[in-house]
């Protein structure tokens, strides 16, 4: 057995996800947003793969793979999105995006 | 054929003139609106008249015809049927057949009458397209003319069609009152003509005058018609039935003399007979309601609808009976305002509102009749004086519509020669109001001022005084209106539709005094008629002729001026007085409108209404609150799912 | 061995990470990404999780990154975008999220530690994996496929040209 703790994975998992959602929350440009949703849907697939390790279990790993296809689509969705963005308002700010404000 | 059986035939033939006048008078011609108008009601006169003699020539025995069953509620069973006696008799032949000469009357009166185009009825736009056409002079002049024509014609009909449909909308309701076997179906009927006054008297509503005193008589009877309700629903609480003979007979057998029940149901039937006959606390409508056109003020306001109280007070006055404070009342009531009245009539300036307050004083009259238990004198004073007060307002019609329109009795003068038919109508009219002898209100006022005398000398002494001031109220529009100097050029003259109903009105004024209706088989025998000359039937005999002398020596001789006599610094005030009705309605104005001005006034953002204001406030607060939220900042939105995701950590830790 | 590996990686990843999120140049966050998706791919392959760590490089860090390196190329930022970009990462500005994802963090940590400690390293193979997934995970496949196919044409929809601006103003 080569003895990574799980609670040093999982922490490790945590740690990647919150430095993710800083990103998200902190950044203003559109692709630097989807850049740090990347890393927070990568944390959250470690996590998994960590409690997968620790039972020897395939569904973790499956469920790695399906955040997989999801950030794949996402990705593809998001950046089509941020490419409209761009032609239409010629910036990537996306707080000068509120026209939806209530 | 069983002519009787015909009885549920006489109110639906107004009924049906007044549908089809209502539902397609627009698209009828002036003659056709006049056939149907006059005719429904010449019919039922006609079917009243068989009916009505049949039924006097045989047994007398009540007719009783149950036409159905109105409203069948569990036990509640109300019957839908018409009862006939001689009382309603008496009151079918008032209706029916005044009503008929009324209506012939206004087929004539009406037809010139300058009716502006309607605005509540829709309208489609008559303007013709040829006029947006830009045409030579002459003809877009001869096609504008032509529109004008045909616009103030088709404005003709639709006031004519109104005015005949609300006529016999108001006869059928008339009809149905004074038919009805059951309360109920009276009170329908009471409702009935009082719509058909309100809209009769708001006829030419483009004078906002008019539509006030439309509402104003609407709402001051209501007054009473709710006293009436109460007492009605009273009644049937307390005895279980609608049915009016039923009524009386379980009144009489329950009831003992003079406890609550009887004395509270007739002081709500009371009520509802003051306001619609115009009597003491309730009587400032009926000046006003002059404001209607002339045939309306002869049919409604004079010999029928006002009436109506009396009528009810007749047919239930067994409730009466077993209530004699309400009994003492009524003939107070009616004393108290024939004198305050024909005060009044004394300085009026209006030939109509002279009329108005004289209705209003003879039906004192024929209340005082019915509070003294002269049951059968009071209903023979109201056939008289239907008779005669229709021949005086539908004379004083002719004076008005001949003097275009002219009201003020001394605006006009010396009208004698000039009108020799209105001339002796309103002599003859007068003479029977002021009750001169061979005259049928002679014989009219005679019983009752006699039975009264029997009851208590001091009514009499009252009634008496009244007769003085009804002959001087009576004979100063007679002296003031056709002696004197001519006033007026008379240009038109009335055809034959408006001097037939006076002619024979003249003929029943003259000689009503001799018809006799077997009364008797409804009331119970009170007075035998002392017909032996003494005294008091001196006095009560001599009074008008005092009151005629008066008014001659004032307005024909001129021995007297009433200049100078309103010239003195006391007399002046009273005459203002009398002038405004003894001041009711300022009174009324002060007691209840102004209060309730002041109170809504007050409460003119309702109180109640904050509470519904608060809660919108609070929502709308809510929601502005809620939606600064919704900034459309997508880090924001994010910034909260993460806030929440700790939250629910943290809770999700602490349990 | 293992967990010296471990914990030299794990260093990476979360300094490459935060290297990513500092970055002015979207291309150099890109290369800092691409390098805690490498990292990241390395403690899978210690974990035991082959499979995941060779999808995690040809999909995450090869075909994904690919697709933003297109997008950044299409954008065109250059120094003005860098020079704004500066001006957006005032300390006012991030002092705020990053104090609530440290309580966040925080929570996190505090749940992760008190749950016990475990140790992992059991290796899963591919074919196990293929078993599962294959098995009674097929739906999930099916799902998987769908919304691949939702993102295709989404993706082909958005970055359509005919939706140029103006196209609907």
């Amino acid at each position: 057995m080569n003895g990574i703790p799980m609670e040093q994975g999982l922490l490790l998992s945590a740690m990647l996800f919150v430095l993710g959602l800083i990103g998200v929350l902190v950044r203003r440009n559109l692709i630097m947003m989807l850049m740090s949703l990347e890393v927070v849907l990568n944390a959250t697939g470690l996590a998994f793969v960590v409690a997968g390790s620790r039972w020897g279990d395939a569904d973790g790993q499956i469920m790695f793979l399906l955040i997989l296809t999801l950030a794949a689509a996402e990705v593809g969705v998001g950046l089509g999105l941020t490419l409209q963005v761009f032609r239409r308002f010629h910036t990537l700010d996306a707080d000068s995006l509120n026209e939806m404000k209530g | 054929m069983d002519m009787i059986g015909l009885l549920g035939w006489i109110p639906l033939f107004p009924l049906l003139g007044f549908l089809i006048l209502a539902l397609a008078g627009e698209r009828l011609s002036k003659s056709a609106i006049a056939w149907v108008g006059v005719g429904s009601v010449a019919v039922s006169a006609l079917l009243a008249g068989l009916v009505g003699s049949e039924f006097l020539t045989g047994t007398l025995q009540p007719y009783h015809l149950a036409l159905g069953t109105w409203i069948e509620i569990d036990e509640l069973s109300i019957a839908f049927g018409f009862y006939l006696d001689a009382l309603s008799v008496t009151m079918l032949f008032v209706v029916t057949g005044i009503g008929f000469l009324i209506h012939l009357y206004a087929a004539e009166f009406m037809a010139s009458d300058p009716v502006l185009p309607p605005f509540a009825i829709p309208c489609r736009p008559r303007v013709p397209w040829e006029l947006q056409r830009p045409l030579d002079r002459s003809e877009t002049q001869r096609s504008s003319k032509n529109t004008e024509l045909n616009a103030n014609a088709s404005a003709f009909d639709l006031g004519y069609a109104r005015f005949f449909a609300y006529m016999n909308l108001f006869m059928a309701a008339m009809l149905v009152l004074v038919l009805s076997d059951n309360l109920l179906l009276l009170y329908l009927g009471w409702e009935g003509v009082g719509l058909g006054s309100y809209l009769l008297i708001g006829f030419w509503y483009e004078n906002p005058h008019n539509g006030y005193a439309a509402r104003k008589a609407f709402v001051m009877t209501r007054v009473g018609d709710t006293a009436l309700l109460i007492g009605l629903l009273l009644l049937f609480r307390q005895l279980h039935s609608f049915d009016i003979q039923l009524l009386m007979l379980r009144a009489t057998a329950h009831w003992p003399a003079g406890t609550l029940m009887p004395v509270a149901a007739a002081a709500l039937l009371l009520g509802g007979a003051l306001g619609k006959s115009a009597q003491l606390p309730l009587q400032t409508w009926l000046p006003d309601a002059m404001a209607g056109p002339t045939p309306v003020s002869a049919l409604i306001h004079a010999a029928t609808m006002v009436t109506a109280g009396v009528y009810l007070i007749a047919r239930t006055h067994d409730v009466f009976l077993l209530a004699p404070p309400v009994q003492f009342a009524v003939a107070t009531l009616g004393a108290m305002t024939l004198l305050m009245a024909g005060c009044s009539a004394l300085v009026q300036t209006d030939i109509k509102r002279i009329l108005a307050y004289s209705t209003i004083s003879q039906i004192g009259y024929m209340f005082l009749a019915l509070g003294v238990g002269a049951w059968s004198e009071a209903m023979f004073h109201l056939l008289t004086h239907a008779v005669f007060k229709a021949l005086l307002f539908l004379a004083a019609g002719a004076v008005i519509l001949c003097c275009h329109h002219e009201h003020s009795i001394f605006k006009m003068g010396g009208l004698r020669k000039s009108m020799p038919l209105a001339f002796w109508s309103f002599m003859i009219g007068s003479a029977a109001l002021s009750a001169l002898p061979f005259t049928s209100g002679f014989y009219s006022k005679h019983e009752i001022l006699s039975a009264v005398y029997q009851v208590s000398p001091n009514l009499w002494a009252m009634g008496c005084l009244g007769a003085l001031i009804t002959g001087i109220y009576s004979f100063r529009p007679v002296f003031v209106v056709f002696f004197g100097v001519q006033s007026h050029l008379v240009t038109k003259s009335p055809g034959w539709r408006m001097n037939l109903p006076l002619l024979l009105l003249i003929v029943l004024t003259l000689f009503g005094g001799l018809l006799r209706l077997p009364l008797d088989s409804v009331f119970p025998l009170v007075f035998k008629v002392d017909r032996q000359p003494n005294l008091v039937s001196l006095i009560t005999g001599a009074a008008p002729f005092f009151g005629v002398s008066i008014a001659g020596l004032f307005y024909l001789s001129g021995a007297f001026s009433a200049q100078r006599l309103a010239a003195y610094r006391l007399l002046n005030p009273l005459r203002n007085l009398f002038f405004s009705g003894w001041g009711i309605d300022a009174l009324y104005d002060a007691l209840f409108v102004q209060p309730f001005k002041a109170l809504a006034k007050f409460n003119k953002h309702d109180v109640i209404d904050d509470l519904y204001t608060m809660t919108a406030l609070i929502g709308q607060w809510l929601h502005l609150t809620v939606s600064a939220s919704q900034t459309g900042r997508i880090r924001w939105y994010a910034s909260s799912m993460a806030l929440g995701a700790a939250l629910i950590l943290a809770i999700g830790r602490q349990s | 061995m293992t967990l010296t590996l471990f914990y030299l990686t794990s260093a990476v990843a979360v300094f490459a990470t935060v290297m990513m999120i500092t970055r002015l140049n979207a291309v150099h966050g890109l290369l800092y990404l691409i390098l805690s998706l490498l990292s990241v791919g390395v403690l899978f392959f210690l974990l035991g999780a082959h499979f995941a760590a060779v999808l995690e490089v040809i999909i995450y860090a090869g075909a994904i990154m690919v697709l933003f390196v297109f997008v950044i190329m299409m954008l065109n930022q250059g120094q003005t975008t860098i020079d704004r970009e500066r001006a957006w990462l005032q300390p006012a500005i991030w002092i705020g999220p990053s104090l609530l994802a440290l309580l966040l963090f925080g929570e996190m940590a505090v749940v992760i530690l008190f749950g016990g400690s475990a140790e992992t390293g059991s290796v899963v193979t591919a074919k196990q994996l293929g078993m599962v997934l294959y098995g009674p995970y097929l739906l999930a496949v099916e799902l998987a496929s769908m919304l691949l196919l939702a993102g295709l044409v989404g993706a082909y929809h958005l970055g359509k040209p005919a939706l140029k601006s103006g196209a609907r103003s």
